[in-house]
């Protein structure tokens, strides 16, 4: 079907005056929660930038006929993948309170994608502070003995070959590698005793690489070593990203701002 | 895709499942559960989850009446639909009224919820379909009919309303297709003409009514009360009788108290009824990403070939007050950051001047852009484009000379001269656009190869100005090129259409002839659509009962989204039309390739446009005898019978009121309408 479509022509003189200065920086962690972790990555920028307008925030815009706001995005969730800790970074024509801004933006947007934390940026990159992610997968329908036999077999490889559908085509990697860390959780015991159906639970640490190993992959992986077909599909969340300490644990990348720019960064 | 069935059909029963995943989500009704499952192997499954702004979720208990609403598309072309939006939010205004969406899903999805018996869903509360009471459907376009059938068999709502019982919803036809609802009189209960904001609170009080007194008489009897408004159209209260050749003799009401003829709806005061206040705002991305206001309702420019021209006359105006609040509220609660001033022929406001110009002084500076997507060809539309650009942003610009020979255009009524448009467009590439979209149809009655040739002149033409009036070879123009198909309730309704092939043949020819110039074919782009498509098109427009059992067996055979081209498949109509139509004595060519006479007893004749079939005849004529009609806004009343028919008049302005001054929002705030 083809659809009226309309075209912006930009004229090659420049707009007269042009857009206000950033003046203050600001990084944002947000939850994509229940229903809306079905929320695509682009959906959620329309989404967040309809947002800012909402909240009339003074966000700053780029030079041009078609000035976009200045927002620069952190790695994104996979659609349909539930968040805690997604980042993003706003530049702002006027300098405003950051808690503030949290609760006009959270009102803004649809419930399920939540602004969590709001601090002034004091300099560094956030995106070099995104070093690995921690993910829980549930695996509704597969025994907890069979998922820790996929996983055992899974940390005993030392690569682990997977395949994927990229942009670019099929490419074949390691998913092995990127994983620093990856449990099943002890099975749940209900107070009544009753027999609860059964769902695996896996917590993984995964190192941001590139190509990026995603929950997915691992999947993929124990799939490879250990022939693991989980009967329905599987629910994964994003509990935190950001910096990997030597103790394998990972840091907020926002607390760096918090304590000040000297602290954190490396 | 195999064959779907119409049994065994998916349940319909609550779940009890106690997986809920977000508390709006009624344990006791919500399909959400088995949903959700599926998402994950779906293309878009944002495009199910509802949680829009401005959604809304009630209390199922609660309501006393309650609606399903469905545009028979795509979410991503039925979210932003006005229509549907309208209803919705007026009718979950009333306490006791609960409205939700629903929407087509893609086959991938379909194939899942009949696998795992997930029936057709709301998306604001992922109820099942089946549960409403009133399940109403709104057609834009006849290509939606076919989704039609799939939302109800996927509901669980038996195919044919015959076989409907009281567990059943009511199924209620509106929209522009509406006019001639015979070819689905087999799948619908009831349809409703014309202006739906007032028609669905009457609907909703006899619903009201009934139920309050016990549904005495069950769906039988709540079907008459509607029928006895007569505004509301039931078909299975109407009787056709067949000619030995296959016309219709004549379509009576089959039981007393029941209209001979149902009329349209014509809501008058449009600054009453100031809706969208609060615009759906999808998740997902849509086809339009705007607040878009209607700026006035019906037209009187009298083109031919259109039919909302023609139904949905008088000419109301809304006020440049009402406008002007209108889209401050809804750009202030939505967070979008395009406004789209909506009519027919928006350029036609009494006071689009003083529009324009108000608006775009209140929002410069602020990023939001204005667009006036219906326009004339005029260089006064260029004055309020240059207007409405001044934030920086600027629209493309759409200009629709429709037909390519001044005799066509004297045809069809398009008052436009070659002269005119060259100049307009020259206009708008010395004023700095550098791309204009030339739209013309082809298959206009008593078209030529000669009247579909010039439009090459006339793009080359344009092109050759443009280049001397600014010097540059900068520019370019789009020739894009739509199939006309006659329409009910127009004077074009007793046309013949052309064969596909002969209007595949026009536009081959017509591509050759804008590049038989190679410096100016380069500048030209050329858009067009098979004549395969609007063939089909012709046939459920302009059909009557029998082409029904047509649509049944397509979408037996897997016809679905027929107004995607990729999905459409022309084949699969002529082969159902092969199968169906000898057995009434027809076929394909004679519901649209043929010539209608004056005395033929139309499909819908009984349903009251307003307009006088003998005054379209007599347009029809002047139509073949190449004579102009008037605007009636500005010469004297041509009788088309609309208003004193309908006990209507025109309203427009001017009302010399300028648009109020609004304090522009500077500082921050928390915004209120996302919570459910």
């Amino acid at each position: 079907m083809t659809r009226p479509r309309s075209t912006t022509i930009s004229r090659k003189p420049q707009p007269e005056g042009g857009q206000a200065p950033v003046v203050q920086r600001v990084r944002i962690r947000y939850a994509k929660r229940g229903p809306l972790r079905f929320t695509s990555h682009r959906d959620f920028a329309r989404a967040f930038e309809r947002a800012l307008r909402r909240a009339a925030v003074p966000v700053a815009f780029s030079q041009g006929f078609t000035p976009h706001p200045k927002i620069s995005y952190a790695s994104a969730a996979p659609t349909g993948v539930a968040s805690e800790a997604e980042y993003l970074e706003v530049g702002l024509q006027a300098v405003v309170d950051p808690e503030q801004l949290r609760v006009a933006l959270d009102a803004a947007l649809s419930p399920g994608l939540d602004v969590l934390d709001v601090v002034v940026a004091t300099g560094g990159s956030l995106a070099e502070r995104i070093e690995a992610s921690y993910w829980r997968i549930e695996l509704p329908g597969v025994e907890h003995a069979v998922a820790q036999r996929a996983v055992s077999a899974f940390v005993a490889a030392d690569e682990v070959q997977v395949e994927r559908m990229t942009k670019q085509g099929r490419r074949t990697f390691d998913a092995r590698g990127a994983v620093t860390r990856i449990d099943v959780l002890p099975p749940v015991q209900t107070p009544s005793g009753a027999a609860e159906p059964s769902c695996a639970i896996l917590e993984l640490v995964v190192r941001q690489v590139t190509p990026s190993v995603r929950p997915d992959d691992v999947l993929s992986g124990l799939r490879v070593v250990a022939a693991l077909e989980p009967p329905v599909s599987p629910r994964v969340i994003r509990l935190a990203q950001g910096v990997l300490t030597a103790q394998g644990a990972i840091v907020d990348p926002l607390d760096a701002d918090r304590d000040g720019a000297a602290i954190g960064e490396r | 895709m195999s064959a779907p069935s119409t049994t065994p059909r998916p349940a319909a029963a609550p779940t009890d499942d106690a997986a809920v995943a977000s508390p709006h989500h009624d344990p006791t009704l919500s399909v959400w559960p088995r949903l959700e499952a599926l998402l994950p192997q779906v293309t878009k499954p944002i495009q199910y989850v509802g949680g829009e702004l401005g959604a809304v979720v009630k209390d199922w208990d609660a309501a006393t009446v309650r609606w399903a609403l469905m545009y028979p598309d795509a979410y991503e072309v039925g979210l932003p639909n006005q229509g549907v939006q309208i209803l919705y939010e007026v009718l979950n205004e009333l306490p006791d009224v609960l409205a939700e969406r629903t929407y087509a899903v893609w086959p991938d999805l379909e194939r899942l919820m009949r696998e795992h018996a997930v029936p057709q869903f709301t998306v604001d509360a992922h109820r099942s379909v089946r549960r409403f009471d009133v399940f109403g459907v709104s057609f834009s376009t006849e290509l939606g009919y076919t989704n039609l059938l799939t939302a109800i068999d996927l509901a669980g709502i038996p195919m044919l309303a015959a076989d409907r019982t009281d567990a059943d919803p009511v199924i209620v036809a509106g929209g522009h297709a509406a006019f001639n609802p015979e070819p689905i009189a087999d799948f619908i209960d009831a349809a409703v003409l014309g202006d739906g904001e007032e028609a669905v609170l009457e609907i909703t009080t006899i619903v009201r009514e009934w139920k309050a007194e016990g549904s005495p008489g069950g769906r039988d009897e709540l079907l008459l009360r509607l029928a006895r408004t007569e505004s509301v159209y039931v078909p299975r209260f109407y009787d056709v009788d067949y000619l030995p050749d296959g016309r219709i003799q004549r379509v009576v009401p089959n039981r007393p108290d029941v209209p001979f003829r149902v009329h349209k709806r014509t809501t008058m005061d449009l600054d009453a009824w100031p809706y969208p206040k609060k615009p759906l705002v999808p998740l997902a991305e849509t086809v339009h990403e705007r607040y878009a206001v209607e700026i006035f309702r019906g037209c009187t420019r009298g083109c031919r070939f259109c039919q909302a021209g023609m139904i949905t006359r008088p000419v109301r105006e809304r006020s440049i007050t009402t406008v002007g609040q209108m889209v401050q509220q809804g750009l202030e609660f939505s967070g979008f950051h395009e406004v789209g001033l909506l009519s027919l022929s928006s350029a036609d406001h009494s006071e689009i001047g003083d529009m324009c110009s108000g608006l775009a002084e209140q929002y410069a500076g602020t990023n939001v852009s204005l667009s006036l997507p219906s326009t004339r060809v005029d260089a006064f539309n260029i004055d309020l484009a240059q207007e409405l650009s001044r934030n920086g942003r600027r629209t493309g610009l759409t200009f629709a000379p429709e037909g390519g020979s001044e005799r066509i255009r004297k045809v069809i009524n398009k008052m436009v001269s070659k002269e005119d448009l060259i100049r307009t467009v020259v206009t708008a590439y010395t004023n700095g656009w550098r791309q204009v979209k030339l739209y013309f149809m082809c298959g206009l009655p008593t078209e030529t190869d000669a009247d579909v040739l010039e439009i090459a002149d006339m793009a080359h033409e344009v092109i050759r100005a443009g280049r001397a009036a600014t010097g540059s070879k900068d520019i370019r123009c789009t020739v894009s090129i739509g199939g006309f198909v006659p329409k009910p309730h127009t004077p074009f309704q007793w046309a013949s259409m052309e064969r596909p092939e002969v209007i595949d043949g026009r536009l081959k020819l017509l591509k050759q002839a804008i590049n038989s110039d190679r410096s100016l074919g380069r500048a030209i782009g050329f858009r067009y659509h098979d004549g395969e498509p609007s063939l089909i098109e012709g046939l459920l427009s302009r059909g009557d009962r029998r082409v029904g059992a047509v649509i049944h067996e397509v979408w037996r055979n897997g016809g679905r989204f027929d107004g995607w081209s990729e999905h459409f498949s022309y084949q699969r109509w002529v082969d159902a039309a092969a199968a169906v139509l000898p057995g009434f004595g027809v076929d394909l060519d004679w519901y649209t390739t043929r010539e209608r006479d004056e005395l033929e007893v139309l499909p819908w004749d009984h349903l009251d446009s307003g307009l006088d079939k003998d005054w379209l005849w007599q347009d029809w004529q002047d139509s073949l005898g190449e004579y102009e009609q008037d605007d009636c806004r500005w010469t004297p009343c041509f009788d088309c019978g609309v208003c004193p028919s309908m006990d209507t008049e025109i309203q427009i302005g001017p009302t010399g009121r300028k648009l109020l001054p609004l304090t522009p929002v500077t500082a921050m705030r928390v915004p209120t309408g996302a919570q459910q």
